[in-house]
Protein backbone atom coordinates (compact mmCIF):
# COMPACT_ATOMS: atom_id res chain seq x y z
CA UNK A 1 0.00 0.00 0.00
CA UNK A 2 1.15 3.43 -0.81
CA UNK A 3 1.77 3.95 3.07
CA UNK A 4 3.42 7.54 3.16
CA UNK A 5 0.67 9.58 1.36
CA UNK A 6 -2.32 7.36 3.36
CA UNK A 7 -0.20 8.84 6.63
CA UNK A 8 0.71 11.97 5.51
CA UNK A 9 -2.53 14.27 6.92
CA UNK A 10 -1.73 12.66 10.19
CA UNK A 11 1.50 13.68 10.46
CA UNK A 12 0.10 16.93 10.01
CA UNK A 13 -1.92 16.79 12.55
CA UNK A 14 0.64 16.08 14.47
CA UNK A 15 3.05 18.88 13.69
CA UNK A 16 0.15 21.32 13.90
CA UNK A 17 -1.50 19.76 17.06
CA UNK A 18 2.08 20.43 18.77
CA UNK A 19 2.44 24.00 17.70
CA UNK A 20 -0.63 24.90 18.94
CA UNK A 21 0.14 23.17 22.40
CA UNK A 22 3.61 24.61 22.13
CA UNK A 23 2.35 28.08 22.09
CA UNK A 24 -0.61 27.43 24.83
CA UNK A 25 2.33 26.21 27.58
CA UNK A 26 5.25 28.35 26.13
CA UNK A 27 3.54 31.68 26.03
CA UNK A 28 2.92 34.06 28.05
CA UNK A 29 0.44 36.80 26.07
CA UNK A 30 -2.98 35.71 26.58
CA UNK A 31 -4.48 36.24 23.02
CA UNK A 32 -1.82 34.13 22.02
CA UNK A 33 -2.62 31.58 23.79
CA UNK A 34 -5.68 31.76 22.35
CA UNK A 35 -4.70 31.63 19.16
CA UNK A 36 -3.07 28.49 19.79
CA UNK A 37 -6.09 27.10 21.08
CA UNK A 38 -7.91 27.43 17.92
CA UNK A 39 -4.63 26.04 16.33
CA UNK A 40 -5.09 23.14 18.29
CA UNK A 41 -8.31 22.55 17.58
CA UNK A 42 -8.32 23.21 14.03
CA UNK A 43 -5.89 20.10 13.84
CA UNK A 44 -8.53 17.81 15.52
CA UNK A 45 -11.00 18.84 12.93
CA UNK A 46 -8.80 17.69 10.12
CA UNK A 47 -7.82 14.42 12.06
CA UNK A 48 -11.88 13.42 11.86
CA UNK A 49 -12.56 14.50 8.35
CA UNK A 50 -9.49 12.57 7.58
CA UNK A 51 -10.52 9.70 9.21
CA UNK A 52 -14.69 10.64 7.68
CA UNK A 53 -12.51 10.10 4.14
CA UNK A 54 -13.19 7.34 1.55
CA UNK A 55 -10.90 6.61 -1.71
CA UNK A 56 -13.16 7.15 -4.42
CA UNK A 57 -16.08 8.52 -2.35
CA UNK A 58 -18.32 11.06 -2.96
CA UNK A 59 -19.33 14.22 -0.67
CA UNK A 60 -22.17 12.79 1.54
CA UNK A 61 -25.32 14.10 -0.33
CA UNK A 62 -27.26 11.23 -2.29
CA UNK A 63 -27.10 11.70 -5.79
CA UNK A 64 -28.85 9.00 -8.18
CA UNK A 65 -26.32 6.29 -8.93
CA UNK A 66 -23.70 6.81 -6.33
CA UNK A 67 -22.93 4.32 -3.82
CA UNK A 68 -19.46 5.42 -2.28
CA UNK A 69 -19.97 8.63 0.49
CA UNK A 70 -17.48 9.58 2.83
CA UNK A 71 -18.50 8.80 6.48
CA UNK A 72 -21.03 11.63 7.59
CA UNK A 73 -20.63 10.94 11.10
CA UNK A 74 -17.25 12.58 11.33
CA UNK A 75 -18.52 15.73 9.63
CA UNK A 76 -21.80 16.59 11.73
CA UNK A 77 -19.28 16.22 14.90
CA UNK A 78 -16.67 18.61 13.37
CA UNK A 79 -19.68 20.80 11.63
CA UNK A 80 -21.10 21.64 15.17
CA UNK A 81 -17.10 21.21 16.64
CA UNK A 82 -16.73 24.40 14.78
CA UNK A 83 -19.36 26.72 15.56
CA UNK A 84 -19.83 26.18 19.35
CA UNK A 85 -15.49 26.65 19.00
CA UNK A 86 -15.92 30.10 17.82
CA UNK A 87 -18.46 30.37 20.78
CA UNK A 88 -16.01 29.51 23.31
CA UNK A 89 -12.99 31.31 21.83
CA UNK A 90 -15.43 34.25 22.41
CA UNK A 91 -16.04 33.54 25.68
CA UNK A 92 -12.23 33.18 26.64
CA UNK A 93 -11.49 36.65 24.32
CA UNK A 94 -14.52 38.27 26.81
CA UNK A 95 -12.37 37.26 29.74
CA UNK A 96 -9.01 38.61 28.86
CA UNK A 97 -10.71 41.88 27.90
CA UNK A 98 -11.64 41.67 31.02
CA UNK A 99 -8.55 41.23 32.69
CA UNK A 100 -6.65 43.37 30.23
CA UNK A 101 -9.46 46.35 32.09
CA UNK A 102 -8.74 45.09 35.64
CA UNK A 103 -4.95 44.89 35.09
CA UNK A 104 -3.86 46.62 32.35
CA UNK A 105 -1.87 43.63 30.96
CA UNK A 106 -2.69 40.31 28.94
CA UNK A 107 0.79 38.96 29.92
CA UNK A 108 0.61 36.24 31.97
CA UNK A 109 4.18 37.02 34.20
CA UNK A 110 2.78 40.67 34.64
CA UNK A 111 -0.92 39.47 35.72
CA UNK A 112 1.15 36.85 38.32
CA UNK A 113 3.78 40.04 39.77
CA UNK A 114 0.91 42.21 39.94
CA UNK A 115 -1.40 39.81 42.03
CA UNK A 116 1.93 38.76 44.03
CA UNK A 117 2.34 42.99 44.97
CA UNK A 118 -1.14 43.41 45.52
CA UNK A 119 -0.76 40.35 48.21
CA UNK A 120 2.53 42.04 49.60
CA UNK A 121 1.10 45.28 50.08
CA UNK A 122 -2.21 43.12 51.67
CA UNK A 123 0.12 41.45 54.38
CA UNK A 124 2.61 44.65 55.39
CA UNK A 125 -1.07 46.60 56.26
CA UNK A 126 -2.26 43.82 57.80
CA UNK A 127 1.33 43.45 59.85
CA UNK A 128 1.90 47.04 60.52
CA UNK A 129 -1.65 47.40 61.81
CA UNK A 130 -0.94 44.26 64.60
CA UNK A 131 1.91 46.23 65.49
CA UNK A 132 -0.12 49.87 66.16
CA UNK A 133 -2.39 47.66 68.28
CA UNK A 134 0.44 46.10 70.56
CA UNK A 135 1.76 49.90 70.78
CA UNK B 1 3.93 26.54 7.63
CA UNK B 2 1.41 29.69 7.99
CA UNK B 3 0.96 27.99 11.76
CA UNK B 4 4.86 28.46 12.77
CA UNK B 5 4.42 31.98 11.15
CA UNK B 6 1.34 32.80 13.68
CA UNK B 7 3.81 31.43 16.73
CA UNK B 8 7.13 33.56 15.70
CA UNK B 9 5.43 36.49 15.17
CA UNK B 10 4.99 39.06 18.04
CA UNK B 11 2.80 41.65 16.21
CA UNK B 12 -0.81 40.25 17.63
CA UNK B 13 -2.26 41.89 14.71
CA UNK B 14 -0.25 40.27 11.92
CA UNK B 15 -0.65 36.61 13.78
CA UNK B 16 -5.14 37.10 13.42
CA UNK B 17 -4.57 37.43 10.10
CA UNK B 18 -2.17 34.58 9.37
CA UNK B 19 -5.01 32.60 11.81
CA UNK B 20 -7.85 33.63 9.61
CA UNK B 21 -5.64 32.86 6.45
CA UNK B 22 -4.73 29.49 7.99
CA UNK B 23 -8.67 28.70 8.36
CA UNK B 24 -9.53 29.39 4.97
CA UNK B 25 -6.69 26.84 4.05
CA UNK B 26 -8.31 24.20 6.90
CA UNK B 27 -11.48 24.75 4.66
CA UNK B 28 -9.96 23.92 0.96
CA UNK B 29 -8.44 21.02 2.75
CA UNK B 30 -11.88 19.74 3.98
CA UNK B 31 -13.32 20.86 0.45
CA UNK B 32 -10.96 18.33 -1.10
CA UNK B 33 -11.64 15.45 1.47
CA UNK B 34 -15.33 15.31 0.55
CA UNK B 35 -16.62 17.20 3.51
CA UNK B 36 -18.58 20.33 1.88
CA UNK B 37 -20.67 20.83 5.01
CA UNK B 38 -17.65 20.97 7.45
CA UNK B 39 -15.57 23.54 4.83
CA UNK B 40 -18.28 25.66 4.47
CA UNK B 41 -18.47 26.35 7.86
CA UNK B 42 -14.56 26.30 7.80
CA UNK B 43 -14.76 29.39 5.95
CA UNK B 44 -17.68 31.36 7.00
CA UNK B 45 -16.61 31.03 11.23
CA UNK B 46 -12.82 30.98 10.83
CA UNK B 47 -11.97 33.20 8.26
CA UNK B 48 -14.47 35.33 8.57
CA UNK B 49 -16.09 35.79 12.81
CA UNK B 50 -13.53 34.41 14.87
CA UNK B 51 -11.03 36.97 12.93
CA UNK B 52 -13.38 40.36 13.49
CA UNK B 53 -14.06 39.25 17.26
CA UNK B 54 -10.15 38.62 17.67
CA UNK B 55 -9.33 41.62 15.85
CA UNK B 56 -11.98 44.01 18.22
CA UNK B 57 -10.83 42.05 21.05
CA UNK B 58 -6.84 43.45 19.65
CA UNK B 59 -8.05 46.27 19.89
CA UNK B 60 -9.20 46.90 23.67
CA UNK B 61 -6.19 45.11 24.51
CA UNK B 62 -2.74 45.48 23.50
CA UNK B 63 -1.55 44.59 20.25
CA UNK B 64 2.32 44.25 20.57
CA UNK B 65 3.19 41.23 22.89
CA UNK B 66 5.67 42.05 25.54
CA UNK B 67 9.14 40.30 24.25
CA UNK B 68 11.66 38.62 26.86
CA UNK B 69 9.25 35.37 27.25
CA UNK B 70 10.48 32.79 29.43
CA UNK B 71 13.03 30.03 28.60
CA UNK B 72 10.92 27.98 26.01
CA UNK B 73 13.33 25.23 26.41
CA UNK B 74 11.25 22.56 29.17
CA UNK B 75 7.93 23.15 26.69
CA UNK B 76 9.42 22.24 24.05
CA UNK B 77 10.63 19.08 25.12
CA UNK B 78 7.08 18.54 26.87
CA UNK B 79 5.72 19.05 23.30
CA UNK B 80 8.50 17.07 21.61
CA UNK B 81 7.76 14.13 23.79
CA UNK B 82 4.27 14.08 23.69
CA UNK B 83 4.46 14.73 19.60
CA UNK B 84 6.62 11.74 19.24
CA UNK B 85 4.23 9.77 21.66
CA UNK B 86 1.28 10.92 18.82
CA UNK B 87 3.64 10.05 16.02
CA UNK B 88 4.06 6.64 17.29
CA UNK B 89 0.19 6.11 18.00
CA UNK B 90 -0.40 7.45 13.86
CA UNK B 91 1.52 4.73 12.33
CA UNK B 92 -1.01 2.17 13.49
CA UNK B 93 -3.81 4.85 12.13
CA UNK B 94 -6.02 3.01 9.34
CA UNK B 95 -4.78 4.80 5.91
CA UNK B 96 -6.74 7.72 4.23
CA UNK B 97 -9.45 6.40 2.31
CA UNK B 98 -9.16 2.90 3.53
CA UNK B 99 -12.61 1.81 2.97
CA UNK B 100 -11.71 -0.74 5.81
CA UNK B 101 -11.82 1.73 8.47
CA UNK B 102 -13.64 1.50 11.68
CA UNK B 103 -15.46 4.93 10.62
CA UNK B 104 -16.53 3.21 7.89
CA UNK B 105 -18.13 0.10 9.67
CA UNK B 106 -20.72 0.56 12.33
CA UNK B 107 -23.22 3.22 12.10
CA UNK B 108 -21.77 4.83 8.44
CA UNK B 109 -23.50 2.31 6.61
CA UNK B 110 -26.75 2.81 7.98
CA UNK B 111 -26.64 6.46 7.69
CA UNK B 112 -25.97 5.94 4.19
CA UNK B 113 -27.77 3.23 3.07
CA UNK B 114 -30.93 3.84 4.57
CA UNK B 115 -30.47 7.85 5.57
CA UNK B 116 -32.66 9.22 2.64
CA UNK B 117 -34.99 6.76 2.98
CA UNK B 118 -36.06 6.96 6.89
CA UNK B 119 -35.42 11.31 7.02
CA UNK B 120 -36.29 12.06 3.20
CA UNK B 121 -33.31 14.34 3.04
CA UNK B 122 -31.04 13.59 0.59
CA UNK B 123 -27.84 15.73 2.56
CA UNK B 124 -26.95 12.79 4.67
CA UNK B 125 -25.03 15.58 6.68
CA UNK B 126 -28.07 17.47 7.76
CA UNK B 127 -30.17 13.96 8.27
CA UNK B 128 -27.29 12.80 10.83
CA UNK B 129 -27.21 15.86 12.19
CA UNK B 130 -30.93 16.93 12.99
CA UNK B 131 -32.73 13.60 13.51
CA UNK B 132 -30.11 10.31 14.16
CA UNK B 133 -28.12 12.83 16.30
CA UNK B 134 -30.66 15.34 17.49
CA UNK B 135 -29.69 15.12 20.91
CA UNK B 136 -26.38 16.19 20.69
CA UNK B 137 -27.05 18.81 18.17
CA UNK B 138 -29.98 20.29 21.04
CA UNK B 139 -26.44 20.34 23.24
CA UNK B 140 -24.55 22.13 21.63
CA UNK B 141 -27.48 24.82 20.09
CA UNK B 142 -27.57 24.86 24.72
CA UNK B 143 -23.53 25.29 24.34
CA UNK B 144 -23.52 28.10 21.84
CA UNK B 145 -27.11 30.16 23.93
CA UNK B 146 -24.76 29.60 27.18
CA UNK B 147 -21.71 30.69 25.33
CA UNK B 148 -23.67 33.97 24.58
CA UNK B 149 -24.69 34.87 28.18
CA UNK B 150 -20.94 34.23 29.36
CA UNK B 151 -19.87 37.24 26.73
CA UNK B 152 -22.84 38.99 27.74
CA UNK B 153 -21.99 38.73 31.24
CA UNK B 154 -18.46 39.29 30.98
CA UNK B 155 -18.97 42.28 28.77
CA UNK B 156 -22.90 43.42 28.18
CA UNK B 157 -23.91 45.61 26.09
CA UNK B 158 -23.18 49.10 26.37
CA UNK B 159 -25.73 51.82 24.86
CA UNK B 160 -23.15 55.05 24.06
CA UNK B 161 -23.72 58.83 23.44
CA UNK B 162 -20.84 58.50 20.94
CA UNK B 163 -22.54 55.85 18.87
CA UNK B 164 -23.10 57.39 15.58
CA UNK B 165 -24.53 55.56 13.21
CA UNK B 166 -23.36 56.56 9.64
CA UNK B 167 -20.24 57.63 10.53
CA UNK B 168 -17.59 54.95 10.32
CA UNK B 169 -14.43 54.03 12.60
CA UNK B 170 -12.02 53.45 9.12
CA UNK B 171 -13.84 56.60 7.60
CA UNK B 172 -15.79 57.32 4.36
CA UNK B 173 -14.44 54.49 2.13
CA UNK B 174 -16.65 55.28 -0.71
CA UNK B 175 -15.34 51.89 -2.61
CA UNK B 176 -16.22 50.16 -0.20
CA UNK B 177 -19.76 51.57 0.65
CA UNK B 178 -20.36 50.86 -2.88
CA UNK B 179 -19.08 47.55 -2.96
CA UNK B 180 -20.75 46.12 0.42
CA UNK B 181 -24.25 47.76 -0.32
CA UNK B 182 -25.17 45.79 -3.22
CA UNK B 183 -23.52 42.85 -1.85
CA UNK B 184 -25.74 43.03 1.36
CA UNK B 185 -28.73 41.81 0.04
CA UNK B 186 -26.84 38.89 -2.06
CA UNK B 187 -25.88 38.03 1.43
CA UNK B 188 -29.06 37.41 3.03
CA UNK B 189 -30.39 35.76 0.30
CA UNK B 190 -27.75 33.55 0.21
CA UNK B 191 -27.72 33.07 3.92
CA UNK B 192 -31.84 32.63 3.41
CA UNK B 193 -30.63 29.68 0.75
CA UNK B 194 -28.17 27.51 2.82
CA UNK B 195 -30.58 27.55 5.69
CA UNK B 196 -33.89 26.19 3.56
CA UNK B 197 -31.97 23.77 1.61
CA UNK B 198 -29.90 22.78 3.54
CA UNK B 199 -31.99 19.45 3.22
CA UNK B 200 -30.78 18.98 -0.38
CA UNK B 201 -27.56 20.52 -0.65
CA UNK B 202 -24.91 21.85 1.37
CA UNK B 203 -26.00 23.95 4.24
CA UNK B 204 -27.95 24.14 7.17
CA UNK B 205 -28.95 26.06 10.14
CA UNK B 206 -25.36 26.76 11.50
CA UNK B 207 -23.88 27.61 8.36
CA UNK B 208 -26.92 29.75 7.34
CA UNK B 209 -26.98 31.69 11.04
CA UNK B 210 -22.96 32.39 10.84
CA UNK B 211 -23.78 33.93 6.90
CA UNK B 212 -26.07 35.88 8.14
CA UNK B 213 -25.06 37.56 11.54
CA UNK B 214 -21.66 37.79 8.90
CA UNK B 215 -23.72 40.11 6.74
CA UNK B 216 -25.11 42.60 9.83
CA UNK B 217 -21.22 42.57 10.84
CA UNK B 218 -20.03 43.56 7.76
CA UNK B 219 -23.29 46.16 7.08
CA UNK B 220 -21.87 47.73 10.85
CA UNK B 221 -17.85 47.55 10.42
CA UNK B 222 -18.69 49.65 6.62
CA UNK B 223 -21.56 51.86 7.66
CA UNK B 224 -20.56 52.74 11.22
CA UNK B 225 -20.42 51.96 14.83
CA UNK B 226 -23.98 51.10 15.84
CA UNK B 227 -25.92 50.93 11.87
CA UNK B 228 -26.24 47.69 12.54
CA UNK B 229 -27.55 47.87 16.13
CA UNK B 230 -30.58 50.11 14.92
CA UNK B 231 -31.50 47.75 12.31
CA UNK B 232 -31.79 44.83 14.51
CA UNK B 233 -31.60 46.25 18.44
CA UNK B 234 -29.83 43.99 21.03
CA UNK B 235 -33.18 43.68 22.90
CA UNK B 236 -34.81 41.71 20.07
CA UNK B 237 -31.62 39.44 19.88
CA UNK B 238 -31.96 38.30 23.50
CA UNK B 239 -35.28 37.19 22.71
CA UNK B 240 -34.58 35.85 19.15
CA UNK B 241 -31.91 33.92 20.44
CA UNK B 242 -33.91 31.88 23.37
CA UNK B 243 -36.71 31.56 20.57
CA UNK B 244 -34.29 29.33 18.66
CA UNK B 245 -33.40 27.01 21.41
CA UNK B 246 -37.37 27.08 22.25
CA UNK B 247 -38.18 26.14 18.88
CA UNK B 248 -35.74 23.09 18.90
CA UNK B 249 -36.70 22.07 22.42
CA UNK B 250 -40.11 22.62 21.77
CA UNK B 251 -40.34 19.95 18.87
CA UNK B 252 -38.60 17.40 21.34
CA UNK B 253 -41.49 18.37 23.39
CA UNK B 254 -44.11 18.17 21.29
CA UNK B 255 -42.93 14.47 19.55
CA UNK B 256 -42.79 13.57 23.74
CA UNK B 257 -46.66 14.56 24.34
CA UNK B 258 -47.65 13.04 21.17
CA UNK B 259 -46.82 9.92 22.55
CA UNK B 260 -42.50 9.09 20.69
CA UNK B 261 -39.67 9.75 22.44
CA UNK B 262 -38.12 13.25 22.95
CA UNK B 263 -37.09 14.68 19.01
CA UNK B 264 -38.27 11.65 17.70
CA UNK B 265 -39.82 13.79 14.29
CA UNK B 266 -41.94 11.28 12.79
CA UNK B 267 -44.81 12.00 15.58
CA UNK B 268 -44.95 15.58 14.20
CA UNK B 269 -47.33 14.24 10.92
CA UNK B 270 -49.39 11.29 9.71
CA UNK B 271 -46.34 9.97 7.28
CA UNK B 272 -43.54 9.21 8.99
CA UNK B 273 -40.80 10.54 6.30
CA UNK B 274 -42.94 13.31 5.98
CA UNK B 275 -42.93 14.09 9.85
CA UNK B 276 -38.85 13.39 9.69
CA UNK B 277 -38.57 15.47 6.84
CA UNK B 278 -40.88 18.87 8.56
CA UNK B 279 -38.96 18.10 12.29
CA UNK B 280 -35.81 18.18 10.27
CA UNK B 281 -36.52 21.93 8.62
CA UNK B 282 -37.86 23.42 12.33
CA UNK B 283 -34.88 22.13 14.52
CA UNK B 284 -32.59 23.86 11.22
CA UNK B 285 -34.37 26.85 11.65
CA UNK B 286 -34.22 27.05 15.64
CA UNK B 287 -30.33 26.39 15.48
CA UNK B 288 -30.35 28.85 12.58
CA UNK B 289 -32.04 31.49 14.91
CA UNK B 290 -30.47 30.77 17.63
CA UNK B 291 -26.83 30.73 15.81
CA UNK B 292 -27.27 33.95 14.20
CA UNK B 293 -28.18 35.67 17.28
CA UNK B 294 -25.82 34.70 19.77
CA UNK B 295 -22.60 35.57 17.17
CA UNK B 296 -24.18 39.34 16.09
CA UNK B 297 -24.87 39.52 19.88
CA UNK B 298 -21.33 38.52 20.93
CA UNK B 299 -19.87 41.02 18.08
CA UNK B 300 -22.31 44.19 19.91
CA UNK B 301 -21.01 43.24 22.68
CA UNK B 302 -17.39 43.63 22.02
CA UNK B 303 -17.66 46.70 19.34
CA UNK B 304 -19.58 48.40 22.60
CA UNK B 305 -16.82 47.91 24.60
CA UNK B 306 -14.40 49.73 22.00
CA UNK B 307 -16.52 52.43 21.77
CA UNK B 308 -16.47 53.23 25.71
CA UNK B 309 -12.82 53.02 25.78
Amino acid sequence: MNFLPGIFNYLVVVFLMMAGFYVVIAQGNLIKKLVGLGLFQASVFILYITMGNLAGGRAPIVVEGVTAYSSPLPHVLILTAIVVGVATTAVGLALAVRIHEAYDSVEEDQIHAEDIAADEALMNAETTGREDGRR
Amino acid sequence: MIAVAAIRLSDLFAVVMLFGVYSLLTAALFMDLDAVDVAFTEAAVGAGVTTVLMLSSLHLTKRWEVLPRRKPLLSLLVVGITGAALVYAVLDAPLLGDPTAPVHQHVTPRYIEQGAEEVGVPNLVTAVLASYRGYDTFGETVVIFTAGLAVLLLLGIHEDARMRPGVSAIGDQVVLRSVVKPLLPLILLFGLYVQFHGDFGAGGGFQAGVIFATAFVLYDLVFGDGSARSVVPPGWLHRLAALGVLIYGGVGVYSLLAGKAFLDYSALAADPVHGQHLGVLLVELGVGIAVFSVVLLIFYAFSGRSRRR
